[in-house]
């Protein structure tokens, strides 16, 4: 009996309910764990891991320390070159791929959440738009379609070749690329996000609330800040996690096809392509990579899937 | 319906014409010179003049009009010459790659055959083996068999071809060798012998490919046959003691497939983009190989070309698309 009163006396919040919602799906929840996992591992790990990605022995130490295994390797091969100090091995010249993988995923999860963010932000500014300004709402979904009929990865590959010296000169060989992978990335991805908050903006329209905000004068600016962005949130929410993976995906192409960051500045997408030359004798350096790109963006495609039935009040409280 | 057809050709024009106004603008910024090649003793006149002789010398607009007859009339017309033996196009200046000084058309129709078997195969492949998965496990809601679709189909989703490519090169080239990791294309179908082995190359890049396009389609189908297995036709084809094989198979798998096969002709393009990197990783040489080498040499007219073939596919597509649903679904009607 206490129980019962109880549950009806405590506040709910509406995020607790998604919350509530989003941790009975197992997979999300390993998924976010995971991913959180990945995110503080990437930021952290290089602070407390001892090699430096970059560093490149010299003199008898290269003799030494290159192409070493990983340390599971002499499980089975009492023979194999592998030492605790490098658990993963290093690579033909002698860094230590754990160290490189850990500097790698900070550039390859910082493009994704940077990309991501872009395109969210002209997905939902074109969809606004779109769907709260009748006059404009042509021409922008002209536009989104025209965008959708583009050949995107070959137009991101030209235009990597295109831009990439003019920038590298703005900010910096790395920095250079990493602006423009992140805006060529967010530039051609949010067409999705564009068309599903235009349909969502359009529906609310006709709702009571918009009316009633109409009818005491809020302005055209409170009305999209204050009424409508809140109420499409979710729709946004999803496609963030799914732009997420994308990114990542995309990003890693690119630096495969060797159109992304330069050999010195290890994304995952490219210690996999550096190792595919070697992948018969040191299949490790393919496998941990790519392994690595897979599950960041399995787990944010579980978050996502996740998300998308927590934030659907129809699923919610089944 | 044919009304709706042609309006629907009709807007399909300027779209394709602003699309390749779009890439001509933005390949025109590319920094690349064909004549970066020849050597500094040749004095600046000649240079201007081979430029000249490339067709680079006039303005933009000229020279995007002078692409577009090369694109849209001299290269069909050679089409023709070659099919019937006519002489329409003869003396025409055709689009003439800058890396192998032969037309950019000839090169994509030599490359074309590589692409389409193993693209097109892996689609077919794909297709098929999502069909019955997405069929059975909305037919068994949340049984194990589906659960397992679920997560073979994340797999899919996240998985890279980059990766997965790799992976099962090592896995079935490199550690039990049963097939080659490199694809032959000198290699020629004679008999039962070669065919085999025509089979036994494309069947990792087919793989691939198909795992991808697998993933997608069948949790649409999965999808489609949910929205359907819910409707009231469906209780009354039972109700009327109808078998339960021909209530799924016939009824609900009929109507579910609506938006399947929509789904599936918008996937066509896609799996072209996606074939640049699978050609990339199994050496394959079609023209997404030919994309990628070509934009490493700058050879701004094979890119332009190529790209504009991308854009017509996805364009086209978009169309089949769009008329299927209408003949499909005879509730559509555009018009």
């Amino acid at each position: 009996m206490t129980d019962a009163t109880l549950s009806r006396e405590k506040p709910r919040n509406q995020w607790l309910d998604v919350w509530d919602q989003f941790r009975s799906h197992g997979g999300a929840f390993w998924g976010a764990i995971f991913f959180l996992l990945v995110i503080l591992s990437v930021l952290l790990g290089p602070l407390i891991y001892p090699h430096d990605p970059t560093l490149v022995p010299t003199g008898r130490d290269f003799i030494r320390l290159k192409d070493m295994r990983p340390i599971y390797t002499a499980l089975w091969d009492s023979g194999a070159k592998v030492s605790w100090a490098h658990p993963l091995g290093t690579d033909q010249i002698g860094r230590d791929t754990l160290a490189r993988m850990l500097s790698g995923g900070q550039v390859s999860i910082a493009v994704g959440l940077a990309a991501m963010a872009l395109s969210l932000f002209l997905g939902t500014l074109v969809g606004v738009t779109a769907g709260y300004f009748k006059r404009l709402d042509g021409i922008l979904m002209r536009l989104t379609d025209l965008f959708l009929a583009l050949p995107l990865l070959p137009l991101i590959l030209v235009a990597v070749l295109l831009f990439r010296e003019v920038l590298s000169a703005t900010f910096g060989p790395e920095g250079g690329i990493f602006v423009l992978i992140v805006v060529l990335i967010g530039f051609t991805s949010w067409m999705q996000t564009a068309r599903i908050v235009r349909g969502d903006v359009l529906a609310l329209k006709e709702r009571e609330f918009i009316l009633a905000a109409r009818s005491i004068g809020t302005p055209n600016r409170r009305m999209i800040l204050r009424h409508i962005l809140p109420n499409v949130l979710s729709p946004i929410m999803v496609s963030a996690t799914l732009g997420i993976a994308q990114a990542i995906i995309t990003e890693s192409a690119l630096s495969f096809l060797g159109f992304g960051f330069p050999p010195d500045f290890p994304t995952w997408g490219r210690l996999l392509f550096d190792a595919i030359d070697r992948m018969v004798l040191y299949p490790e350096r393919v496998l941990w990579p790519g392994l690595a790109i897979s599950f960041t963006v399995l787990s944010v495609n579980y978050i996502g899937d996740g998300l998308r039935d927590a934030l659907d009040p129809r699923i919610r409280g089944r | 319906m044919l009304t709706f057809t042609i309006r629907r050709l009709m807007i399909s024009v300027p779209t394709l014409l602003l699309i390749s106004l779009v890439i001509f603008l933005l390949l025109e910024l590319a920094p690349g010179d064909p004549m970066a090649q020849v050597p500094l003793t040749v004095p600046p006149e000649v240079k201007q003049k081979m430029r000249e002789a490339l067709g680079l010398g006039e303005p933009i607009p000229i020279r995007y009009v002078k692409w577009l007859v090369q694109f849209f009339w001299i290269e069909p017309l050679h089409l023709i010459d070659q099919m019937i033996g006519t002489g329409f196009a003869e003396d025409k200046l055709r689009v003439v790659s800058w890396q192998s000084r032969s037309p950019v058309m000839d090169i994509v129709y030599e490359r074309l055959p590589q692409t389409l078997w193993v693209v097109g195969m892996s689609y077919v492949v794909g297709v098929l083996i999502a069909l019955p998965i997405g069929i059975y496990s909305a037919y068994k809601q949340y049984s194990v068999f589906d659960q397992a679709g679920t997560f073979v189909s994340m797999i899919g989703f996240s998985v890279p071809p980059f990766f997965s490519g790799v992976l099962m090169i090592v896995i079935f080239s490199v550690s039990l060798g049963w097939f080659p990791s490199i694809y032959d294309t000198t290699h020629e179908v004679t008999d039962w012998a070669s065919f085999k082995k025509q089979i036994n190359q494309m069947f990792l890049p087919v793989m691939v490919l198909a795992l991808q396009t697998t993933a997608q389609i069948s949790r649409f189908m999965r999808a489609s046959m949910l929205d359907n297995l819910n409707q009231d036709y469906v209780r009354t084809a039972r109700a009327k003691g109808l078998g339960e094989a021909v209530v799924v198979m016939l009824h609900v798998v009929r109507n579910s497939m609506i938006p399947v096969v929509t789904v599936i002709a918008l996937g066509v393009p896609g799996i072209f983009g996606g074939a640049i990197i699978t050609e990339q990783v199994f050496k394959v040489n079609g023209i997404g190989q030919l994309l990628i080498t070509s934009i490493q040499g700058n050879d701004l007219p094979t890119v332009q070309t190529l790209t504009f073939i991308f854009a017509i596919l996805i364009v086209l597509f978009n169309l089949v698309a769009d008329i299927l649903y209408g003949i499909l679904d005879p509730r559509i009607r555009y018009d």
